[in-house]
């Protein structure tokens, strides 16, 4: 039985395992990712914590032409841009990440609701990034 | 049911000033708030003896980043000559001085004060555009900025969720665009007072006298379409989608109502006063909507027992084009997914049914964040006193007006009616 807290921190950590977790509410049944230790909808404080199938949907999307320092520090700039999205898991709750394997500089060919499916990235010792890709 | 709520007693505004909005290399945040608060002290009719005034309530989003400079209630205060009175600084990022109107407007509600001064400011062009990326970014939520998100980047996504659901695209967005430019140049505060054609012409002729390239736009839409004179930012916003970098304050006179006659025969009066808070772009099921304003609107709609065909004319926070179209079905002049067709329509111009931004919107007259709130009351009292000139409302018997303020991400958002009897 996982025991960490329902933070961020604890999220992070899993991610760099190449875990995509989040939480369940006890109560209503409902998905949080990142977790909450306190379920929005209901209330509900018994949370337990879910893994996630990694495979959802594009919600939103936007690339980037104008980043801030750390995507600019990786190379990013106005020639070289790069797509955020959010993205609704086959669970329920929704993410923010990074969207990757496709052409951000074509961003009409991007379409909200196409499947998609998780991709860790990790560079170094740097933090891990979540990111999805075309399914 | 949702409670009714009311204020304890009536509060009336008899004054109101702002500063010109731009980007100021010889003025600073006290020289702009001089600025404003004089043209207030000027507006009242009657006069104000600033020895009269109760307290001071002060909008300031981040002058702490900007400027490495925080604690701006007593710089005001004294700048004012308001001390020892009470100065008190709220934050809720580009609502920041909408809260500030609030809280004054509570304090008079209360009984506790009668005469108050409420404002805001922020300087924020002495810093590099990324600079004031990282600055405004401060007030995204946490998991957004770790995806790389970016202000434009969020509103981006919300256009691609609202371009999804309802068939719009980004010649709606342009319409927005166009309509807020045309109403710039007709008011003598704004930023950029010039219509996208002004604009188009002054390149041409750049274009001429450095023997460049003549480009053809057949219009304006042409013209924003072009990557090189409109280059994209966070699709599918692009330059001409998202407002400017700005300095600038503004300032309004708050009375408990039964004494604003001692000030002006024409109050302006608070009928309905609403705030909601929002959450991140993950936590949203939707994000064709901001909850935050649904529920201030519901408040203030409550408060004054008007509908929202009963508002007249609106000032709203169109940070980004997008913005505009989700803000004006949110507060409910046109239903959900019916807004980008009704700006299409011509409905939110100057001479349309329901005119939006007037004052040439964040987008035109410029967003120094702290300020806007206020500004944006003051647009709407300048309109409701019949006293906008070449920009005045062509309705018959103008009375009742809202301004809409939105806060970060849709964090914090605020919607006043007010009324003119």
């Amino acid at each position: 039985m996982e025991n960490r807290p329902f933070s961020d921190i604890s999220f992070e950590a899993f991610l760099t395992e190449g875990k995509l977790m989040g939480s369940r509410c006890g109560h209503c049944g409902k998905h949080y990712v990142p977790p909450r230790p306190i379920c929005p909808g209901c209330h509900g404080m018994q949370m337990d914590w879910v893994e996630m199938s990694g495979k959802g949907k594009l919600a939103a999307f936007t690339c980037i032409a104008i980043g801030p320092a750390a995507m600019i520090a990786e190379g990013y700039n106005r020639h070289n841009p790069y797509c955020s999205a959010v993205i609704e898991l086959d669970e329920g709750a929704r993410v923010d990440a990074r969207l990757e394997g496709i052409d951000p500089k074509k961003p009409e060919e991007i379409d909200v609701g196409m499947p998609l499916k998780v991709k860790y990235g990790h560079r170094g010792d740097k933090r891990t990034h979540l990111a999805f890709e075309p399914l | 049911m949702k409670k009714r709520r009311k204020l304890g007693r009536g509060v009336a505004i008899v004054g109101a000033g702002m500063s010109k909005f731009g980007m100021f290399k010889d003025k600073d945040s006290k020289d702009l708030f001089a600025e404003a608060f004089l043209e207030m002290v000027a507006s009242v009719d009657k006069g104000i003896d600033p020895n009269e005034i109760d307290a001071l309530y002060l909008g300031n989003f981040s002058n702490d980043f900007f400027m490495h400079q925080s604690h701006w209630g007593p710089i005001v205060s004294d700048l004012i000559g308001l001390t020892p009175k009470p100065a008190t600084r709220t934050e809720g990022a580009c609502a920041s001085s909408a809260l500030a109107f609030r809280e004054g407007v509570f304090a008079i509600a209360s009984g506790f004060y009668d005469i108050v001064l409420v404002g805001g400011l922020e300087e924020m062009s002495k810093r590099t555009t990324e600079e004031v990326a990282e600055g405004l970014a401060l007030a995204t939520v946490p998991y957004e900025g770790q995806a790389g998100f970016t202000f434009p980047g969020v509103f981006g996504a919300v256009a691609t969720a609202y371009f999804a659901k309802f068939g719009a695209n980004r010649e709606h967005l342009m319409n927005v665009t166009i309509k807020s430019h045309n109403n710039a140049p007709l008011n003598p505060k704004a930023q950029y007072p010039l219509t996208v054609r002004d604009i188009m012409q002054s390149k041409l002729k750049s274009a001429e006298k450095k023997g460049l390239p003549i480009p053809d736009w057949s219009d304006e839409k042409a013209f924003l379409k072009d990557r090189r004179a409109n280059p994209m930012v966070a699709w599918p916003m692009h330059l001409y989608d998202c407002c400017p970098i700005s300095d600038g304050a503004s300032c309004m006179l708050l009375v408990a109502e039964e004494m604003a006659r001692n000030f002006t025969d024409d109050p302006i009066h608070v009928l309905g006063i609403g705030q909601g808070s929002g959450r991140g772009l993950h936590a949203c099921d939707d994000l064709t909507y901001f909850e935050a304003t649904r529920f201030a609107a519901q408040e203030a709609y409550g408060m004054s027992g008007l509908k929202p065909d009963d508002v007249q004319f609106a000032e709203v926070h169109d940070c980004f084009s997008i913005a505009e179209l989700l803000h004006i079905e949110d507060l409910g002049f046109f239903k959900p997914g019916t807004g980008f067709k009704a700006v299409a329509d011509g409905a939110t111009r100057l001479d349309g049914p329901k005119p939006i931004n007037t004052s040439g919107g964040l987008k035109c007259k410029g967003h120094p964040v702290g300020a806007t709130g206020v500004s944006q009351l003051y647009e709407v009292w300048t309109q409701l006193r019949g006293k906008a000139g070449r920009r005045q409302v062509p309705i018959k018997d103008l009375r009742i007006g809202g301004a809409h303020n939105l806060g970060g991400t849709g964090g914090t958002c605020t919607f006043t009616i007010l009324e003119r009897r």
